[in-house]
């Protein structure tokens, strides 16, 4: 039968195909030495944008897969537990990307108006990591949630092929 | 250091755990009920005319995805693709040349004049002597009843076009001709899609057909269906047409890629096309 | 490119939580790739995303590279009088992208 026939063509045995797709594989553009976050960077970054204040785990959910297919387009959704009243809500909340070459991804400001502090978006990460969010609350306070993610194919540095 | 996981869309090997366990008849009877299911399922999607994404052993692009990718290409509002369908719904209505004439003023509303035809394309154009895809069709309409300029390959305008032709076929069988005057140009495809190229001097049917399923490093090879296209392609970050595929597939494996809307490349489409026969048309879907 | 995508609901009663979803085209570029030739392209982004509510401002995004090209984002707001919703991005070229939506709040 024709089908039979174009799905035996030839075969290429196991091997040969990896060790092509290796060599192929060498051809990755590599980032210069630091060009990444680091901990240090995430750290400077949190000052700059919460001040001196500790940031308090909990209260602060994030929805992230547990491996992203693609590193281009990671769906997040953020939640901070908050009644959202004037008297108590979230102000802002800021996304941390440790792994990225900059660490801060977003800011987004609430305030009283905005019923439930609750963002979906979706971001692009560069290689395995733990995103952090950060709520801060209109009573001063900062809460914080992580979220680790496995990214196989990364995003902002791999250029391998052409387009 | 941690095992890498197991996806649940790769085709992996059997685990031989499972090869020593002992099926139940309560399993067995399950089974039945759920395969029954299954076809009743089935039968019903096909009464419906639409398609499923997987006929005999053709498995749309969309089966190798991950859930988060199958629900945003599902999604009505926020799959990315749909930005292309609303400025081609926008260039439909738009007149464009010297005659005044727009896509509309021949072809009215293309929920109903365009239902079908991304179906059947590519296909043989006595015209031309040869076969004709969607793009060129649309830039052949433009230049001989609009006396409008062509747009270029993959331009915005074009892709937003196309895109939007394509949507309106969302749901039906790809079902192209392969015989007749279609049939050399069918097999110059075929040939193509069988030649070794590039220095990795590898075919397409390598890693679609004989790898398909498998890993490659970090991905998961498909059989490299086109039911989807125009596709939003998370490695562009933006929407692209059959022949960019084929470039970057081409580029892929160290091969100079031909130009866009190449003879060779619509030939390869038509032969794509027919692999993927019975596949619902996606457009726009979303890849990797 | 085509025109920012929103989807507000069209009524809401008052007081009533609305889900707002926003989507555009836009590349997005990080500035950290580099094209065929090796050379860095340069970063271009949309850096704010403003949504005010009968010119009140309710929502504002400050975005950096790592946010994903044709941004997705999805937000709430109280539905608190009848009125528009006027959503605006602004990119690294100073381009304003805007849409609006009118909402009937019973």
């Amino acid at each position: 039968m024709k089908c039979t026939l174009i799905w035996q063509t030839a075969r290429l045995s196991r091997r040969t195909l990896l060790q092509r797709l290796g060599a192929a594989g060498m051809l990755v553009v590599l980032r210069p030495a630091g060009a990444w976050a680091t901990k240090e960077t995430v750290q400077q970054a949190i000052r700059q944008l919460i001040g001196a204040r500790e940031p308090q785990p909990g209260g602060v959910t994030l929805r992230l897969p547990k491996i992203a297919e693609t590193g281009n387009s990671v769906p997040l959704t953020i939640t901070a537990d908050s009644p959202m009243t004037p008297e108590d809500h979230v102000l802002r909340i800021h996304v941390f990307v440790e792994g990225n070459p900059e660490p801060v991804a977003a800011t987004y400001h609430l305030g009283r108006r905005a019923g439930k502090a609750e963002i979906s978006t979706r971001l692009r990460l560069a290689r395995s990591q733990t995103v952090l969010a950060l709520a801060e609350m209109s009573d001063g306070s900062v809460r914080s949630g992580t979220a680790s993610i496995v990214v196989t194919l990364g995003a902002c540095v791999e250029e391998v092929w052409g387009n | 250091m941690q095992p890498r996981p197991r996806l649940p869309w790769c085709e992996s090997r059997p685990d031989r755990r499972w090869a020593s366990a002992r099926v139940s008849a309560r399993v067995l009877v399950s089974l039945v009920v759920i395969l029954g299911a299954a076809c009743t399922g089935a039968g019903l999607l096909l009464a419906g005319e639409l398609s499923p994404y997987t006929v005999e052993d053709r498995r749309s692009g969309y089966t190798y995805l991950s859930e988060d990718n199958q629900r945003l290409q599902d999604d009505d509002f926020a799959n990315p693709g749909l930005l292309w369908v609303e400025q081609g719904r926008a260039l439909w209505h738009q007149a464009d040349s010297t005659t005044g004439m727009s896509c509309a003023s021949c072809h009215g509303d293309a929920t109903a004049s365009m239902r079908g035809v991304r179906t059947r394309y590519p296909h043989f154009d006595s015209q031309r002597g040869k076969l004709i895809n969607l793009e060129q069709q649309i830039n052949r309409c433009r230049e001989q009843r609009m006396q409008a300029l062509p747009y270029p390959y993959e331009s915005e305008t074009l892709l937003a076009l196309t895109t939007f032709v394509g949507w309106q076929s969302r749901g039906l069988p790809m079902h192209v001709s392969i015989d007749g005057p279609a049939q050399p140009f069918f097999e110059a495809g075929r040939a193509f899609y069988m030649q070794r190229r590039g220095q990795l001097d590898l075919a397409c049917t390598h890693c679609h057909d004989q790898y398909a399923g498998q890993r490659l490093r970090g991905d998961v090879i498909s059989q490299g269906q086109s039911n989807g296209f125009p596709i939003y392609r998370h490695t562009w970050q933006t929407l692209g047409s059959t022949h960019r595929m084929f470039a970057w597939c081409n580029t892929s494996v160290r091969a100079a890629p031909s130009p866009l809307g190449a003879d060779e490349y619509v030939n390869l489409e038509l032969f794509v096309a027919w692999r993927g026969r019975g596949l619902p048309v996606e457009t726009p879907a979303v890849r990797r | 490119m085509a025109e920012p995508r929103v989807r507000v609901p069209s009524t809401a009663k008052q007081g009533e939580i609305i889900e707002i979803k926003t989507l555009l085209s836009h590349p997005m570029e990080t500035g950290h790739s580099r094209d065929v030739y090796g050379k860095l392209i340069p970063r271009y982004i949309i850096h704010t995303f403003t949504c005010t509510y009968n010119g009140e401002e309710v929502f504002r995004a400050d975005w950096h590279p790592a946010i994903a090209a044709n941004p997705y984002l999805a937000f709430y707001t109280v539905a608190t009088e009848s009125g528009r919703l006027r959503f605006e991005w602004i990119d690294d070229k100073d381009t304003v992208y805007a849409t609006e939506a009118e909402i009937t709040v019973v």
